[in-house]
C-alpha cells in the first residue's frame, strides 16, 4: 500500500494522503489528474474492479467533491480518490471507458446533482425523478420539506417535537 | 419517452426479422365492418370509466357476498410492505382460506394492496394498473406511508396521501403491520362489500377530473393515455 501512494505521488501529485486502514486509503487529487490515475490504477497497479462513485455537496465552498472508490481484488486493498469540482456548471470527464457499470452512477449524480459527465451513454435520461422541474434534490440548497408541503397535500395535524426539548422535558422536567 | 437505441432497433426489427403473425393486417369486426389491426401497435380504450348502478335487493346482495367471498389480489408490491404479503401464502396465516388470492396481471383481479410508501415513479405505474383492474375493483392501503406520509413525510419524491390519487376502502395502519393485520384489513373489506359500501370505483369515476388533477400535478411525463382500460 505505502509503495502504491508514494508511487500515486512522484506521478500523479496527490494530496491528503490518509491511510484509514491496512487496506484502505484516501487521496486528492487535481481534477484533470484524475482519469489519468485511475486509469494507470486499472491497467499497471491491479485496481480492476470499481466500489463507487459518490458525491459530496460542500456548498460554503462551492464545490462538488467526487470520490472513486476503487478496489484491488487479488490484494484486497482500496484507494478512494477525492476530486473537487465546481459547483456552478458541474462537469466531469466520464470514466464509463473504463468500466461499463460506472455510467450507472453517472447517471444518478447527473440527476440527483447535476454534475454533467458529457458523452457518458443515457446520462441525460431520466433515472428515478421522471420529469423533474426542480433543481437538482441532492444538493445542500434544495428544501425537500418545502417541496413536499408544497407538491404532496401533507395531512393537517401531524405533530412532531424537537427530541433534545423532548427528551429535557421528559427526563429532568424541574430544571 | 422511447430511447433511440430501442427506436434503432424496433425499425431493423420491422425490416428484417418481422414475424408473419405481427404484419399489419385486415380483420373483420364482430360488427361485420373491416378494420385494419397493427400487432405492434398498443391499443386504448378512449372512454371515460362508468359508474356501474347497484342492482336491487336480493340480486345485489348475492353479487357482493360473491365479490366479498373472492377476493383476488393484483400481485404488486410497491414497498417495503410487499415482504407481508408472501407469508399471507405460506400455511401460517393462509390466506386462501379466506377467498383471498394473488394474481398476476390486473386484468384478473381486484384487490390491489397498495404495499408502504409510493415514490412518483411507483405512483405512475400503480394508477395504470389501477385503471386496468376491472370494476368493482377495492383498495387497501397498508402502512402509515400511505395514510400521512409516515417516515417519508418530507421527502422530496413519495406521496403524502394517497387517497388523492386513487380511492382507498381500507387503511391498515402500523409501520409494517404484521400479516394477522393484513387479514385483519381483509375481513374489514369484506364487511364493508357485503354491507354493499364497496362503491369507491364508483367514486374514482365521479370524480374522474379531480383525481386526474391529481395525479398530473405530481406526474410531469405524463406519456400514458388518459383512459387506459
Amino acid at each position: 500500500m505505502v509503495e502504491i501512494l508514494k508511487e500515486l505521488e512522484d506521478r500523479f501529485q496527490v494530496t491528503d494522503l490518509v491511510q484509514q486502514k491496512d487496506h484502505l486509503a484516501f487521496v486528492s487529487v487535481d481534477k484533470n489528474k484524475a482519469i489519468p490515475m485511475i486509469t494507470w490504477l486499472k491497467d499497471q497497479a491491479g485496481y480492476t474492479s470499481l466500489t463507487l462513485l459518490t458525491a459530496v455537496d460542500w456548498l460554503e465552498d462551492g464545490k462538488f467533491q467526487l470520490t472513486y472508490m476503487i478496489n484491488n481484488p487479488k490484494k484486497n486493498s482500496q484507494i478512494a480518490a477525492r476530486v473537487m469540482i465546481d459547483r456552478e456548471n458541474a462537469t466531469m470527464e466520464s470514466a464509463h471507458h473504463l468500466w461499463e457499470s460506472i455510467r450507472i452512477y453517472q447517471r444518478e449524480l447527473k440527476e440527483m446533482f447535476g454534475i454533467d459527465f458529457p458523452g457518458s451513454p443515457e446520462v441525460d435520461e431520466s433515472f428515478i425523478l421522471e420529469g423533474w422541474v426542480d433543481i437538482p434534490p441532492y444538493r445542500r440548497d434544495f428544501d425537500t420539506k418545502k417541496y413536499s408541503d408544497e407538491t404532496y397535500f401533507p395531512r393537517p395535524g401531524r405533530q412532531s417535537n424537537d427530541p433534545a426539548e423532548y427528551m429535557k422535558s421528559k427526563m429532568y422536567p424541574n430544571e | 419517452m422511447e430511447r433511440e437505441f430501442d427506436k434503432a432497433i424496433k425499425e431493423m426489427y420491422k425490416e428484417k426479422f418481422l414475424a408473419p403473425e405481427n404484419e399489419v393486417r385486415q380483420v373483420s369486426a364482430p360488427d361485420g365492418s373491416i378494420i385494419e389491426i397493427d400487432p405492434l401497435k398498443d391499443y386504448f380504450c378512449q372512454e371515460r370509466p362508468k359508474e356501474l348502478k347497484p342492482r336491487k335487493g336480493v340480486v345485489e346482495d348475492f353479487l357482493n357476498w360473491a365479490r366479498a367471498e373472492s377476493l383476488w389480489v393484483l400481485g404488486f408490491g410497491t414497498g417495503c410492505g410487499s415482504i407481508e404479503i408472501p407469508p399471507l401464502v405460506t400455511p401460517r396465516f393462509d390466506m386462501y382460506r379466506y377467498g383471498v388470492q394473488m394474481r398476476p396481471t390486473p386484468r384478473q383481479s381486484n384487490v390491489f394492496v397498495i404495499s408502504g410508501y409510493l415514490s412518483v415513479k411507483t405512483l405512475k405505474r400503480a394508477i395504470r394498473s389501477y385503471e386496468q383492474m376491472p370494476s368493482p375493483k377495492y383498495i387497501i392501503a397498508l402502512g402509515s406511508c400511505t395514510i400521512n406520509g409516515g417516515m417519508y413525510w418530507d421527502s422530496y419524491n413519495t406521496i403524502n396521501r394517497l387517497d388523492h390519487y386513487i380511492p382507498v376502502d381500507v387503511y391498515i395502519a402500523g409501520c409494517m403491520p404484521r400479516p394477522e393485520a393484513l387479514l385483519a384489513g381483509f375481513g374489514k373489506l369484506k364487511e364493508l362489500i357485503k354491507s354493499g359500501q364497496g362503491e369507491k370505483a364508483n367514486e374514482y369515476a365521479r370524480n374522474f377530473d379531480w383525481y386526474k388533477a391529481n395525479q398530473k400535478k405530481i406526474i410531469r411525463d405524463w406519456n400514458m393515455p388518459d383512459y387506459n382500460w
